[in-house]
């Protein structure tokens, strides 16, 4: 039998190599079960992870898949460092989209890109407002924001299906749900003609980067870091714990609107009834998978974005269902989880006494 | 070591010598690495509290084993083994019994969380007389107890050992020893340092077994005569608000400049509550605080802090420091008021630096300023803290036991660190339950009780029983302090 | 308002809140014994999908069930090895069980979307069910729902009358203190997990089978939430719990009885009601803070690490 043994120190060493020890044990799972799918497990595994990322057309698709991500995760970062557990990146992401694109619907004939600005700005807004609530819930009634932002998760996205079967519907779309296409004028450029990218990874990536200086440099972000490992402490210290909620909140829920409005009026092009594949809920893995660092966040973003690509290419070439993404991104969090216990802990055998320490 | 029947056997130990650990392990909870346990004529390995309790050993926690949402009867029937399981009225009639038995009233029917700490121990020691014991393990059964409650205890302790019950008593307070037990086993450092018969042992050399060098038994300090008031608490009324909270009535003291000021009081009787609206944590609506001659209202801790006013919390971990941070961002948790932040940005260089200082002057025992604060000794961390605040140059610093669970060597350190704040004519408040450690450093005295304080009185004019008498809420025995005071004047 | 459709609108309500008070119930002893186990509706789905396929391939309501039911306690049982055994942030964990239990049964029930299958007949109970009003409601429903109360009554006598009820409380109390007197802590949290884990099973199965009849990605949308909700409102009291699932089950129907009423609202706005009345539940709780805080198991949510 094993056991655990405390460490006095955190293993830094453990913290950076547990996500690899996750995403190899992920390997492993993902390719007994291929093998169990009658399917090579080494074919399938380079059609998953790399087949995706062969050519230009894969890797600027990957930007497509990793700008919402990041977005969100750099938002949700602050709110779990400061053990604020916003779930509710993807209602966020949602009503960002909603709010950006009713104005970039209400003003079809506008003949300038500036429209861009009040669209981004409007998406920004609405998905502050939607986080913004959720804050209000908690700092107010102190009500569990775990499960307020889930629930408003749901009611955004049927506040999304009302407005494309309802006020929002294209009247000249034989009666798909769905909006009128938006003008090349509420239109994010792309960074290459002919593909997709678009500069909403720029934004993904400078938002990496603020929350880094944010968290690492500025008393805002210790005080966040400090309420999110120990309360009591935070109190002591004076911090105003409703104040840094607010905060966290509002910046993550601007953060996935964002996210929402630059898929709509980047690679969708129009309000559809789905406009996430489950980024908010995905962002959560990458924060986790990231080390609850920006860097590390950036890294897990990427992977995370192939496993989205991954599953598109299982199910061309194998006839597997898409949904083998959603559950390779499940794995790859229970490994993480079970790894993690290798930074406060050590394994030892039952039998062998514990290290002494001086 | 060894017991015999209808012994009172005492173990002797400071701080962390490993007192409560020896005795889990008697009581199984926690298994031994190597070594044998002897019990009547038979060596056997204890595999569990239930297994030790079916032996006849029964344990009191130092931390009560109860749970505060059940009540008296359910949780003595928790312990009772599983095969036989009572009905709870049949039970409360068996608890009532032995209960008037030993003198010690029980309502089997209230819940825990309603009960005083003193009735929660004799729930823990009903619930092990329910079963036939032969050996009692008692860990620091004094330490939450008033003195007339002790008085008590002692009375039913000794009840037991005549009816030839066996008695482990576990503590760190030599007169209550002396007072009680038969013999002792001295422990430090996890190890038998020797054994006495503690009634005709003299203190001096008891304590000699109990702490490793001799210049560190004991300091004394001069008194000192406060200046000008710094603090002034005027019929301070707080009504609680959170569950548990203890309301505070007509609290009213000043503290000066260049003394020492001492609240004694068992804890739990308001002194969280007044601590935390002194910091301002909770918010004293009846403004009864006046900071340097101005009322500090609603003001919110960061100012407080900003206008000299610095705190030693009682938790070191979870409240003065955050256990998982490094100690240069654990210094940063209160210096941030200080000038460790410029603007909100923060330079780590100047922040290591300055956490450095603080590690040398006080003498901190670390692995520098990166140092998680949960790697460090109680001791250390305490020093480090203390340091912390000490280096924000405050001109009031409000202590909460500040040597609390801490060895001789850092006691005495920190002991020194606050008479010299106090000499550089600075204002201290020092709450605690630790009367010895009042005595030793405190000007002037008083002591609180269910959120009434008592009169205020010279350290040097109010004997130990006068004291003692006001922890339990008697304050009308002040006459005797005041003609002391006159009798001096 | 006719007694026919108050007839029905009782029946209805408890057929809907029925996987509710299943979910509920055994997050609620989950919690009794100290552990949050955020992952109900990944175990629902789990439950549901598996209880379909089992269903559908072996031709066998009952076996579907039962598959369900073990499906649930293994995905609990996975939880519990993470959070009990290798102590790892039941928040997190119970989130990651959530995600993958979405991912997992998508993943398996693709070949399935668009089965169908007879599912679970209403028992009658003769003469019962007649009484006026009620009668169907309760003397008129399928087998799972009968079962669901029955799990009810013994959750009731559980924590008041027996000995394993207290146990559960006072583990997840205070374990170190449990740990102390000689209670098994682990053994009941695993125990209070799996049971937790097999009855958002049973509700999983009784939506795929019993309800609906059918699987679709995703179909508990949000129940095992909302039950999570549900607890924290009843403040972990088992007759509350059947009270608040009947009544969320009245909620989660309220825009079919509106639309047969004639009122022209959109459907989709109709269908956030549930949630919005879980938030709206949410706030009034917190009205009672400090009892909430009261009745709350006090190791709720926190690991516990045996000495030894």
């Amino acid at each position: 039998m094993l056991r655990l043994e405390a460490r006095r120190h955190d293993s830094t060493l453990m913290a950076l190599v547990s996500p690899l020890i996750a995403t190899a044990l992920t390997l492993v799972a993902g390719s007994i079960l291929f093998s169990l799918l009658g399917h090579s497990p080494g074919r399938a595994l380079y059609t998953f992870f790399i087949a995706p990322l062969s050519d230009l057309y894969g890797w600027t698709e990957l930007g497509v898949k990793v700008a919402p991500l990041m977005l969100c995760a750099a938002g949700l970062n602050m709110c779990y460092q400061a053990k604020v557990w916003n779930i509710g990146a993807e209602g966020q992401l949602v009503i960002g989209a909603l709010a950006g694109g009713y104005v970039g619907l209400m003003f079809p004939d506008t003949q300038t890109h500036w429209m861009l600005v009040p669209v981004l700005g409007f998406g920004i807004l609405g998905g502050m407002a939607w986080a913004g609530l959720a804050a209000w819930l908690k700092t107010r009634f102190n009500t569990n924001e775990i499960l307020t932002t889930i629930m408003m998760n749901y009611i955004a996205l049927y506040g999304l299906l009302y407005a494309v079967h309802g006020p929002l519907k294209d009247p000249n779309g034989y009666n798909f749900p769905e909006s009128a296409q938006f003008s090349e004028f509420v239109t994010l450029p792309v960074l290459f003609p002919d593909y997709r990218i678009n500069i909403s990874i720029l934004f993904g990536l400078f938002a990496l980067a603020a929350s880094w200086i944010v968290l690492n440099r500025t008393l805002p972000g210790f005080q966040m870091r400090v309420l999110g490992q120990d309360q009591s402490a935070a109190a002591f210290a004076g911090f105003n714990q409703n104040r840094i909620v607010w905060s966290v909140m509002l910046v993550s829920g601007g953060l996935a609107g964002l996210a929402g409005i630059c898929e709509v009026a980047g690679s969708i092009g129009q309000l559809v009834p789905q406009i996430s594949p489950g980024y908010g809920y995905t962002a959560i893995i990458v924060v986790f998978l990231g080390r609850m660092s920006p860097i590390g966040i950036f890294f897990a973003s990427i992977l995370l974005g192939i496993t989205y690509l991954g599953g598109e290419m299982v199910q061309m070439n194998f006839n597997l269902p898409k949904s083998i993404t959603g559950l390779f991104q499940g794995m790859l969090l229970f490994f993480l989880l079970a790894s993690d216990i290798l930074i406060h802990y050590r394994i030892l055998p039952a039998n062998r006494a514990s290290r002494v320490h001086s | 070591m060894s017991i015999r029947s209808g012994e009172i056997h005492a173990i002797l130990g400071e701080n962390g010598a490993g007192k409560s650990t020896l005795m889990k392990i008697i009581y199984g909870v926690i298994k031994p690495d190597t070594g044998q346990i002897i019990w009547q004529n038979k060596e056997l390995a204890i595999k569990g509290p239930a297994h030790a309790r079916q032996l006849g050993i029964g344990m009191v926690f130092q931390h009560f084993s109860l749970f505060e949402s059940l009540t008296v009867a359910e949780n003595i029937a928790l312990s009772l083994p599983e095969e036989n399981f009572p009905s709870l009225s049949e039970l409360s009639k068996k608890i009532i019994a032995i209960s008037q038995q030993y003198g010690m009233e029980l309502d089997p029917d209230r819940h825990i969380y309603s009960l005083s700490v003193g009735e929660q121990q004799r729930v823990e020691i009903v619930r092990c007389l329910l079963q036939n014991i032969s050996l009692l393990i008692l860990d620091e059964p004094t330490s939450v107890l008033t003195p007339v409650e002790v008085d008590n205890l002692f009375k039913i302790l000794r009840l037991l050992a005549s009816q030839g019950c066996s008695i482990l008593f576990i503590s760190h307070k030599l007169s209550e020893v002396q007072a009680l037990c038969d013999n002792a086993t001295i422990l430090r450092a996890g190890k038998i340092t020797g054994t006495c018969e503690p009634k005709n042992t003299t203190t001096e050399n008891i304590a000699r077994m109990m702490v490793a060098d001799d210049s560190a038994i004991s300091h004394s300090y001069p008194r000192a005569q406060g200046k000008a008031i710094v603090l002034q608490v005027e019929r301070l009324n707080y009504q609680a608000s959170a569950a548990f909270a203890i309301p505070l009535t007509d609290i009213s003291f000043e503290v000066r400049a260049g003394e020492i000021f001492g609240i004694a009081g068992v804890a739990g009787n308001g002194q969280a509550e007044l601590l935390k609206l002194l910091t301002g944590e909770f918010i004293d609506h009846s403004d009864a605080i006046i900071y340097k001659g101005k009322r500090l209202g609603c003001l919110p801790p960061s100012e407080r802090r900003r206008q000299g006013i610095a705190t030693v919390p009682e938790e070191r971990l979870g409240r003065s420091a955050v256990p998982g941070m490094t100690l240069a961002e654990n210094n940063l948790l209160t210096g941030y008021t200080k000038g460790l932040s410029n603007r909100g940005w923060l330079n780590w260089q100047t922040i290591r630096r300055h956490t450095d200082e603080i590690l040398q002057s006080c003498k901190v025992k670390s692995s520098g300023s990166q140092a998680q604060a949960r790697s460090l000794s109680g001791g250390n961390l305490q020093k480090f803290i203390i340091g912390r605040e000490i280096s924000q140059q405050p001109d009031l610093l409000i202590c909460s036991h500040p040597t609390w669970g801490v060895d001789i060597g850092a006691a005495n350190l920190i002991r020194d660190e606050l008479i010299a704040l106090r000499d550089a004519g600075k204002a201290i408040l020092v709450i605690s339950e630790d009367i010895d450690e009042l005595y030793q450093m405190c000007d002037r005295l008083c002591a609180i009780c269910h959120g009434h304080l008592s009169p205020v009185g010279n350290t040097d004019d109010i004997s130990i029983n006068l004291l003692g008498q006001w922890m339990t809420g008697e304050f009308n025995a002040i006459e005797a302090v005041t003609e002391l005071a006159d009798s001096h004047a | 308002m006719d007694i026919d459709l108050v007839q029905n609108i009782l029946y209805a309500s408890v057929r809907n809140g029925t996987p509710l008070l299943l979910v509920a119930l055994g997050e609620m002893v989950c919690e009794k014994s100290g552990v949050l186990n955020l992952g109900q509706e990944g175990m629902m789905l789990i439950g549901a999908v598996i209880g379909f396929m089992v269903a559908v391939s072996t031709g066998s309501l009952g076996l579907g069930i039962l598959a369900a039911i073990c499906a649930g306690a293994l995905s609990a049982a996975l939880f519990g090895f993470l959070t009990l055994t290798l102590l790892t942030n039941q928040v997190a964990t119970g989130l990651a069980l959530t995600i993958f239990g979405t991912g997992l049964s998508a993943f398996m029930g693709t070949g399935y979307i668009g089965k169908t299958l007879v599912g679970l007949q209403p028992v009658n109970i003769p003469y019962l069910m007649d009484i006026p009003v009620i009668g169907k409601a309760v003397f008129a429903q399928d087998l799972l729902v009968y079962l669901s109360v029955v799990i009810f009554l013994l959750i009731i006598w559980l924590f008041s009358r027996s000995r394993y009820g207290l146990v559960i409380r006072a583990v997840g109390e205070n374990p170190e203190a449990a740990h102390a007197v000689g209670l098994p802590v682990l053994k009941t949290r695993y125990l209070a997990v799996l049971f937790g884990g097999g009855m958002a099973g049973l509700a999983g199965a009784y939506l795929s089978i019993a309800y609906t009849p059918l699987w679709s990605e995703g179909m508990t949308s949000g129940k095992g939430w909302i039950a999570l909700a549900l607890v924290v409102f009843a403040s972990w009291k088992a007759e509350r719990i059947i009270l608040g699932a009947y009544l969320f089950g009245f909620a989660s129907i309220l825009h079919l009885i509106m639309q047969g009423s004639g009122y022209d609202l959109s459907p989709n706005i109709l269908s956030m009601l549930p949630y919005v009345a879980t938030i709206a539940v949410l706030i009034i709780m917190s009205r009672k803070q400090t009892m909430t805080r009261w009745l709350a198991p006090k190791s709720l949510g926190e690991s516990y690490r045996p000495q030894s």
